[in-house]
């Protein structure tokens, strides 16, 4: 009997415990006030940051009797994850402050939430993406609940854990399928099960469901629907962390199961995941164009750009799934953006969320109506902003697979997307402001708003770095 | 040499001095010091033009200026920020900084509110047009042609007339569907060549039908910009609701940017695909120049009747460019190389003329707040000075000889009457047509008596509009009488562009 190193684990435990400090601490802390919850949460996330990049793997190591995978594609999505949950509480705090949430359970749930999905990520047998996945579930249906006085807000975290569980059981059918088919639930030793002839309609039947759970979770049409419903019942602050970190999260489980356990089955499920991109993609894009609120404004563009997102994958190359990565990154930090600008225009008793509250933002605010362009125009995939460079990156993979024609449709869809884009651009620009006075906030909120924008122009002009990372996760 | 990286500074001069304009000088003193700001950053950047000029080589077709580093690298093919200019995109720089003083100029009182992001809002443009016409690497010429949409999309949007919203909306969209096509092309043609360079896919064999397809890919892309009948709806409504700086941009530099696309991409790209579409070019080049020389005839708004204008103009450009290829077909040589002179003489010619015609509207819109040619008439009389600089660019716009309108028309025309008669008859109607509007619509404005009480009161146009029109006028006349000055820049590139796309490259 070897003895077991938690080393590896260094990153996973040191939140984990920092999350019982937090627990501790606002337990014990007196008032209202509780703000250590806040820097304990970012101590946190910045300590895992530090320990993610000293523990980055050369090569990559499968531990724990196979259930654990250090590689670089998780250490690259980990620090992704803690930037986009550190912005997410940032944005957060002077919300949940004016709306009398219990703070300290907030900060509680983003950690919880954010574990699962680290769980989730280097994971590497059916049973710990199940367990990262439900961790990670759990938390954020809770979270969606918080607001209790609020009407739409239990509405929405009813409908989320309905949904999500259903999701879960499908993904849990598919999985034990694949168990009987096979006998292991282990990533590798799937990949490596011998496939008979007899065995192949099994197979299929299990990738199905395993699918059908995935898109539930991405919010891929056919099973988009309780996407807008609960982005827009959600507590904004909840909504900017559920488009964007699980998102993350997700992508790996998609690497995962699809294609690290199932490589044999490659060509179905990329006809099923280029199938699924393009119904993304058109409801995604013609749906927000309806859309009068913005939170659901987002959440019809979360459809698309998970469509675009899955392009990628249907290349079914290392080119297109690192395309991918560098999509869900970007796209992360760019709904961030968009779900952060509404928490900064929203006040105690008042949600910022319909266009029309965007009216003469320029004439406001004319810093932050610039920087709101800025998000938008990303979102749009006009140069030089960095939104453009994923979604070239995603269509020169399919083109580089022999799927030209998948990406001159997500191109002729990116069109369609660009005008509802270009409305929240043109509420704010060209319409007379009812009231007049400048946005307050506080000073913390307006840095990162700032900053968050302003990454939207300098990545686009310098988008090599975090492409390079990307590459190399799946380089080796 | 000049060891000055001469592009990147008219890139990046202007873009700079816009952030400066807006942050530094911001609304002070009502906006007064960022328009000193803006005007000496526009000068600065036409000042470095002078180098451009005089240290560009007109014996050789190679790319000038050069300058190339690392970008970054996408799906293993670099992506580089590399720059050079060639005959046919310096002149278009020289337009572009050029355009951008009188601009400022024009916006000089005329613009009230938020005079900094306007004069940001131009600066930004010309740097990013001047970017378009030095890129070589096709993806930095795709972000510098998407990117320039934004600015645009702002200036029209906020500072535009009553119906500024859907104009906007419309123009974005129109020319964003272009750039769509180009960008799947682009990706295609670079994943073959394994480079981004423009150079590198100038070299790259297609089959046929390949290129029927790059062809027509692009063929949207740059119709849309030109804009090509049937395409061309967005630009009336653009620059009708456009403030007056904003339709110089338009139409004297941006709509060049589709012709740009033309002679770089694709013929170039896919000559043997633009023989094969060269009758389905010219038939439509001539649908602009007859049909739409028609409706201009009709137009009630003054800034309408030039936009329209502005597309029968551009109509030449582009049967100039594939008069060529009839031409070449049958072994005309000489005359295919006066088509292709004549469409870019025209392409300069056309941004100072109808630059200042838009100008002229601009002028008499600041005094009487309409552009109905019904809500004008004796204007000489009260405004002789305006009405003398007004004629002139009317007879420009008519291609008076001696004007630089004449040059160009006058090229094409002749290249046309060697390749078919009937083409050259149908181009020359043009000379009718634009006779007519333009002629038409001065006489209606200027002459005659004064009909109204609003026109009774006009006052001549002030020292800062007599500056930025005369100037336009000595650069129509100075071209229109030596357009040697032009030709010879060009004629080495526009010898190495038909001698390249005289080889078939499907057989390869």
């Amino acid at each position: 009997m070897q003895d077991i190193s938690f080393a590896p684990l260094a990153a996973e435990l040191f939140v984990l415990g920092m999350t019982c400090l937090v627990m501790l601490v606002d337990l014990f802390a007196p008032g209202p006030q509780r703000r250590n919850s806040f820097w304990l949460s970012q101590i946190a996330l910045f300590g895992a940051l530090l320990i993610t990049i000293n523990l980055a793997p050369a090569p990559s190591a499968l531990l724990y009797g196979g259930h654990f995978m250090l590689d670089s594609l998780g250490t690259v999505l980990k620090v992704g994850l803690y930037i986009v949950t550190a912005i997410s509480l940032l944005y957060a705090r002077a919300y949940i402050a004016e709306r009398q949430f219990m703070r300290g359970e907030y900060y509680l749930l983003s950690l919880f939430a954010m574990l699962g999905a680290m769980v989730l990520i280097t994971a590497h047998s059916l049973l710990t993406i199940y367990l990262g996945l439900e961790l990670m579930s759990l938390s954020l249906y809770a979270m969606v609940a918080m607001q209790r006085d609020s009407k739409q807000a239990p509405e929405a975290a009813m409908k989320y854990f309905v949904m999500g569980a259903l999701a879960s059981g499908f993904l849990l059918f598919g999985m034990s399928l694949l168990y009987g088919v096979t006998g292991h639930i282990g990533i590798s030793e799937l990949a490596s099960a011998p496939t008979e002839q007899g065995q192949l309609v099994m197979y299929r039947f299990a990738l199905v469901f395993i699918i059908a759970g995935i898109a539930f979770k991405l919010g891929a049409v056919p099973f988009h629907m309780w996407i807008p419903d609960i982005y827009h019942g959600a507590p904004t602050s909840v909504t900017a962390f559920l488009g964007s970190a699980p998102k993350i999260a997700a992508f790996a489980m998609i690497m995962r199961l699809l294609t690290e356990a199932l490589p044999s089955l490659h060509e179905d499920w990329m006809a099923m995941l280029a199938a699924l991109a393009i119904a993304s993609m058109a409801i995604g894009n013609i749906g927000a164009i309806a859309q009068s609120n913005l939170k659901r404004l987002l959440a019809y563009s979360a459809i698309a750009h998970m469509g675009y997102f899955l392009i990628g994958i249907s290349s079914g190359t290392s080119e297109g799934y690192a395309a991918s990565m560098f999509y869900i990154l970007v796209y992360a930090l760019m709904t961030l953006g968009g779900f952060g600008m509404i928490l900064f225009l929203s006040r105690a008793g008042f949600e910022s969320d319909n266009l029309s509250d965007l009216k003469g933002l320029w004439q406001r605010s004319p810093w932050y109506a610039l920087l709101m362009m800025l998000v938008m125009m990303s979102m749009a995939g006009i140069p030089p902003f960095i939104g453009f460079w994923p979604k070239l990156q995603v269509f020169m993979a399919a083109v580089h697979a022999g799927q030209t024609w998948l990406a001159l449709t997500g191109a002729v869809f990116s069109l369609i997307g660009c005008y509802y884009y270009l409305k929240v651009v043109k509420v704010m620009f060209f319409d007379q402001a009812d009231d007049k006075s400048p946005i307050t906030a506080s000073t913390a909120l307006r840095v990162a708003i700032s900053a968050n924008g302003l990454a939207m122009l300098v990545l686009g002009l310098f988008p090599g770095t975090i492409l390079a990372y990307c590459l190399k996760a799946f380089a080796g | 040499m000049t060891t000055l990286p001469l592009l990147s500074l008219l890139i990046w001069t202007p873009i700079i001095g816009a952030a400066l304009v807006l942050f530094g000088a911001g609304e002070r003193n009502n906006g007064s010091t960022a328009k000193w700001l803006a005007l000496v950053t526009a000068l600065v950047t036409l000042a470095l033009c002078v180098p451009l000029y005089t240290g560009f080589d007109t014996t050789t077709a190679a790319m000038q200026f050069g300058e190339q580093s690392p970008w970054f690298t996408i799906s293993g093919l670099n992506i580089n920020y590399s720059l050079g200019v060639d005959g046919f995109s310096m002149p278009l720089i020289l337009l572009t900084s050029f355009t951008t003083v009188i601009v400022v100029i024009a916006g000089w009182e005329v613009i009230e509110n938020r005079v900094s992001q306007y004069m940001a809002a131009f600066l930004v443009m010309t740097g990013l047009m001047n970017g378009v016409f030095a890129a070589l690497d096709a993806m930095l010429f795709y972000v510098f042609w998407e990117a320039m949409l934004v600015p645009m999309f702002l200036i029209i949007g906020i500072w535009g007339g009553p119906n500024r919203v859907y104009a906007t909306i419309k123009f974005f969209l129109y020319t964003f569907f272009g750039s769509v096509f180009m960008l799947i092309a682009l990706i295609y043609m670079a994943i073959q060549a394994k480079s981004f360079a423009i150079l590198d896919l100038h070299q790259l064999p297609m089959s046929l039908s390949v290129q029927h397809w790059i062809f027509a890919a692009f063929l949207i892309a740059f119709a849309v910009k030109v804009p090509m009948f049937p395409v061309h709806t967005w630009l009336p409504d653009a620059h009708v609701e456009a403030p007056t700086g904003g339709s110089v941009v338009l139409a004297a530099i941006m709509l060049k940017m589709g012709t740009y696309g033309f002679v770089r991409f694709n013929l170039p790209i896919a000559p043997d695909a633009s023989l094969a579409w060269a009758d389905v070019m010219i038939a439509l080049s001539l649908i602009a120049v007859v049909y739409i020389g028609l409706v201009a005839l009709v137009q009630k708004d003054m800034k309408k009747l030039v936009a329209y204008s502005s597309i029968a103009h551009m109509g030449f450009v582009t049967l100039g460019f594939f008069i060529a290829f009839a031409l070449l077909k049958s072994g005309n040589a000489m005359q295919a190389t006066l088509g292709v002179q004549g469409a870019l003489v025209q392409m300069i010619s056309h941004g100072f003329i109808s630059g200042a015609m838009f100008l002229c509207i601009g002028v008499l819109y600041d005094r009487v707040h309409s552009r109905q040619i019904g809500d004008y008439g004796g204007v000489a009389n009260t405004m002789p000075k305006f009405a003398a600089l007004m004629m002139l660019f009317t007879m420009a716009n008519a291609g008076l000889p001696g004007t630089s309108g004449f040059v160009g028309e006058f090229m094409v025309i002749l290249a046309a009457f060697s390749a078919n008669f009937w083409y050259a008859i149908l181009a020359a109607t043009t000379l009718i047509l634009g006779a007519a509007y333009s002629l038409w619509m001065y006489k209606r404005v200027v002459f005659g008596e004064v009909n109204n009480s609003h026109v009774a009161e006009l006052e001549d146009i002030n020292k800062r509009e007599q500056l930025m029109l005369v100037i336009l006028a000595i650069a129509v006349l100075a071209l229109g009488l030596y357009p040697k000055m032009l030709t010879d820049l060009m004629e080495p590139t526009v010898q190495n562009l038909l001698h390249h796309i005289m080889q078939s490259k499907a057989g390869a």
